[in-house]
């Protein structure tokens, strides 16, 4: 009979972000009607082959993979759609069948770390945790039993051309028709934010749900700004940021669009002129704003009647002044401070700059075991007065086994700035495990926060077959409040390191000690006296007799 | 028997051999019959072909998969012109009514997994040439190495599993360059349109017609008719595996083995030459461990790897008592056996460890102290041997 159908979605978002920046967030979405079991012979038309073996093989429920290079300035730049922390972060969801978790999860990072050539084989027991509270399933889930979730994030990794190719080739058009072809590595990694990821979960096939759909959403989100492009004008355009420009619909698509936010950001008027003009307006809320976009359609054929190409344009009618920059609700911002190599401590500032409504956010830390965390100094200060969790799980680490895990759940009141702070101790560690020399030091990975922040418009329930892929990352639970996940900066920490000339210096020292000391302290003890003749003398003395002889002075 | 036939091998273990003639002709008959169903000389050095040195192969020496433990079979459907080309294929009843009946058969030998993809936009490597009076395009039997490479990228590697993979691939030809035919050695355009690789899999050229009229609309839809090819590509497992029937004498008539792909012999050949190849496998695996051993003297051999060692041997050495004996399908499960036992002790992990003391750090530590107190104590080592030695030659010097 025939295999499952089959669907793809390609979208475009393109959003003006406060300070003249743009952000482009590319989303490909695979849906598949077909249940990928063990062992089952697949047969795969659009879902790669690769990832659909993958989680058949393994007993895979969810899987999130992000490569990410750069990070989102939530302040500058507003809340994000899909943030993720620099570097690598992967986080799996494993089937109930699945017994033996830690070989599975270790399986499934060597295996993605060929396919997507990054470097996730060093994920292993020292970088893993197993959260609680934060990463809840994003698709269909009967039952969270937490031991099933594994959480990793590789904050040293770099992301470059080769983790974009392969990226790519999973898609099924690869990068030569559709939207994919506006991917081109020089232009993309020439801003300052890119980020990659590959979405994994199995979702309900219809509204009924008796039956499951898998779904794999590719999203690419990139943000160009005026610093790293170097040009002063803020106008920009498809071939500005991409140097190539849309000709024509992925024919495999069933959808392929392209939206570009125009939403007036003072009410009054508008912000942003789009050409060409748009076919049709689109209005959603997303994130607790109603906003506005323009619909360009590629696969309708009165698209490109007058041009071959659609190169859109974005121009700015009046300059930005800094009334207009939009504070996000919810954001964070986290460092190290203390001297000297031996104790320091982390600070985490959580800000709510809602009005008058407080909401409550999980944190969740992952400290490596080299920085020895003191629990009792844990102290959480709002307003100038502590602030007890109401749920809070720590795991202690493990030397070169285990990192620390600290989860709690904190209500932020309105308008308020919350203080956490915890100290550490920096441990000593073995001289193989020292990095090499010319190093930026060790990387602790960011924390996550997740909230459901409330929203000031209500929000419908989202059909997802007939909505924009960008309104349906995230489920959302009721109409009050939109789910938003946050990551705090990396910290980078100075380890106390030995000084590794030291063996040559020992080496050189005790041959000189012994040589000298012991040497001439055992020649005083033998040696042994002769008599001896006068001999004639050796070279240098028949030398100087003869130049003496020349000067006329008597021999030696 | 009709005429011209002296020989009909049957599809199991029997054969029918015409006695006309006097004993001398029945003598060969029987020697021809024997070389067909078992095995010659050629077919050792075949079964061992990875050991024997290259010198002493021929030119066209046959290369046939290795034996593993499991094999994957992968079918690809390569489009690269989708918006001309809508093209859908059953692979799914292909191969359960196809290939499935082969492979149950075949399961004695190794685990086969199937599956198959299709790949947009997947081009050949090679731009064809446009051949005027047959107005087609043409693919050179030399520029056909040169086709795979640029596909592989695209198929995907089996990330999932260790089986070495067997691809089979259909090529539907762009709109612009069909139809596309392959031409074999002397020009002549091969009749099947296909080609294989040894120990990687096969091609196929699909072609479809063109439309009537011009103003069909594009894409056609085009359904692939699975039966021809099917036929192209077990014909092309076949001759992966060895199978071939190639050379046979003119007086030979073969039963054809149905559904199942082929005849018992065959499976009996495979499954020897796999024996074979297996234990020979296991006496070089062990072998150079044991080398490896001699050389480096402090690596550390836990005691799991020591008794998959033994075990490798033990398996080794009744699966040649039992080839001696004949019985083919103990044998080949003990060579199976020992090949992964002895895969096992070989690439065990622990046998990397680096040892806390390496070489030249005992010479870092010991020498500094060492070398500065052993050089007075040498000297005057040698000057109480000058001393003893002169005191020996003239002995009456003393006062």
């Amino acid at each position: 009979g025939r295999a499952g159908r089959d669907a793809l979605r390609e979208e475009l978002l393109l959003s003006p972000l406060p300070a003249g920046d743009v952000a482009a967030t590319f989303q490909f979405r695979t849906r598949w009607d077909a249940d990928l079991q063990r062992g089952a012979v697949s047969h795969y038309r659009l879902f790669p082959k690769a990832l659909g073996r993958l989680v058949a093989a393994l007993g895979v429920r969810e899987l999130h993979l992000a490569l990410t290079q750069g990070f989102w300035r939530t302040r500058a730049w507003g809340q994000p759609p899909l943030q993720a922390p620099a570097g690598a972060e992967l986080w799996v969801w494993f089937q109930p069948t699945v017994t033996d978790v830690d070989k599975a999860w270790k399986e499934l990072s060597n295996i993605l770390s060929g396919i997507f050539c990054a470097s996730l084989n060093f994920i292993d027991s020292t970088n893993t945790v197993t959260p609680t509270a934060s990463f809840k399933p994003l698709g269909l889930a009967n039952g969270t039993d937490h031991h099933l979730l594994r959480y990793a994030v590789l904050p040293r990794e770099v992301v470059c051309t080769e983790n974009l190719t392969p990226w790519k080739k999973l898609l099924p058009c690869g990068s030569k028709a559709g939207l994919a072809v506006l991917l081109k590595a020089e232009r993309l990694f020439h801003s300052s934010y890119h980020s990659q990821a590959v979405h994994i979960r199995p979702i309900c096939r219809d509204a009924s749900c008796l039956a499951v759909s898998w779904e794999l959403r590719q999203t690419l989100t990139v943000v160009f700004d005026t610093f790293s492009s170097g040009q002063g004008k803020k106008d920009w355009s498809l071939f500005k940021m991409f140097s190539r420009t849309l000709t024509d619909a992925c024919p495999l698509a069933s959808q392929s669009k392209v939206y570009v936010d125009i939403s007036p950001k003072n009410k009054e008027k508008e912000l942003l002129e789009v050409t060409p003009p748009p076919a049709s307006l689109h209005e959603a809320i997303v994130q607790g704003d109603k906003r506005t976009y323009a619909v360009y359609d590629l696969l309708s054929p009165s698209l490109f009647n007058t041009s071959r190409s659609l190169n859109v344009q974005l121009k700015w009618k009046r300059p930005q002044d800094s009334s207009d920059l939009p504070i996000p609700v919810l954001h964070a911002q986290r460092y190290v401070s203390g001297y000297g190599l031996q104790t320091g401590e982390i600070s985490t500032l959580i800000y709510n700059t809602h009005p008058y409504r407080a909401f409550p956010v999980i944190l969740l830390e992952t400290v490596p075991w080299y920085l020895r965390l003191y629990v009792h100094t844990l102290t959480i200060i709002t307003k100038g007065k502590e602030n007890k969790p109401s749920y809070i799980h720590y795991q202690p680490a493990q030397d070169r086994r285990r990192p620390h895990l600290l989860e709690m759940l904190i209500q932020l009141p309105a308008n308020s700035v919350t203080k956490i702070t915890i100290q550490f101790e920096r441990a000593l560690l073995k001289w193989t495990e020292y990095t090499p020399d010319p190093n930026h030091g060790f990387y602790v990975s960011s924390s996550v926060l997740s909230a459901l922040v409330p929203s000031v418009i209500a929000m419908k329930d989202v059909d997802v077959e007939q909505s924009p892929l960008f309104t349906s990352l995230f489920p959302s639970s009721d109409g009050s409040s939109y789910f938003v996940r946050l990551y705090t900066e990396p910290l980078l920490v100075n380890l106390p390191t030995p000084d590794f000339s030291m063996p040559y210096n020992v080496i050189c020292l005790t041959c000189t000690v012994v040589a000298v000391c012991y040497g001439s302290f055992y020649n005083l003890l033998t040696r042994t006296f002769h008599v001896e003749e006068p001999n004639r003398g050796g070279l240098a003395k028949r030398l100087a007799n003869i130049i003496r002889k020349f000067r006329g002075v008597p021999p030696l | 028997l009709p005429q011209g036939i002296s020989i009909y091998v049957g599809k199991h273990r029997s054969a029918l051999v015409r006695a006309g003639g006097g004993l001398a002709t029945l003598r060969t008959r029987l020697q021809q019959l024997t070389q067909v169903m078992s095995f010659t000389a050629s077919s050792i050095t075949a079964a061992l072909s990875d050991r024997v040195p290259d010198g002493q192969l021929g030119p066209d020496a046959r290369r046939h998969l290795k034996s593993s433990l499991g094999y994957e079979i992968t079918f690809s459907l390569l489009n690269p012109d989708p918006k001309s080309h809508a093209v859908d294929w059953d692979i799914e009843d292909a191969v359960n009514r196809y290939v499935q009946p082969v492979l149950d058969k075949l399961s004695l030998v190794a685990n086969f997994s199937v599956d198959s993809q299709i790949l947009y936009y997947a081009v050949l490597g090679v731009t064809p040439r446009f051949d005027k009076e047959s107005s087609s395009f043409l693919l050179s039997a030399h520029s056909l190495p040169h086709v795979i490479n640029p596909v592989e990228a695209r198929l995907g590697s089996s990330a999932a599993s260790l089986y070495p993979v067997l691809n089979f691939l259909l090529y539907v030809p762009e709109r612009s360059h069909s139809p596309l035919y392959i031409q074999d050695k002397d020009g002549a355009p091969v009749s099947t349109n296909a080609f294989h690789s040894p120990r990687w899999g096969g091609i196929m050229v699909y072609n479809v017609e063109a439309p009537a009229s011009h103003q069909a609309s594009l894409p056609l839809r085009v359904d692939v008719d699975m039966v021809r090819v099917m036929e192209v590509f077990l014909a092309q497992l076949r001759l992966l595996f060895g199978l071939s029937r190639e050379e046979l004498p003119p007086e030979f008539l073969l039963e054809s083995p149905g559904n199942e792909g082929l005849a018992d012999w065959e499976l009996d050949c495979l499954l020897w030459a796999h024996a074979v190849e297996n234990i020979a496998t296991v006496s070089t695996t062990l072998t150079s461990l044991a080398q490896l051993l001699d050389k480096i003297g402090n690596i550390v051999i836990k005691d799991d790897v020591a008794s998959e060692v033994y075990r490798a041997v033990a398996s080794a050495q009744s699966a040649m008592a039992e080839l001696a004996a004949g019985h083919l399908h103990s044998a080949f499960q003990a060579s199976k056996e020992a090949v992964t036992s002895s895969e096992r002790a070989f690439f065990d992990p622990s046998l990397l460890h680096l040892l806390y003391f390496p070489d030249d750090q005992k010479f870092a530590i010991y020498i500094p102290l060492f070398l500065p107190m052993a050089v007075p104590i040498l000297l005057s080592l040698a000057k109480i041997a000058r001393e003893a030695r002169q005191r020996k030659k003239e002995p009456t010097k003393m006062d």
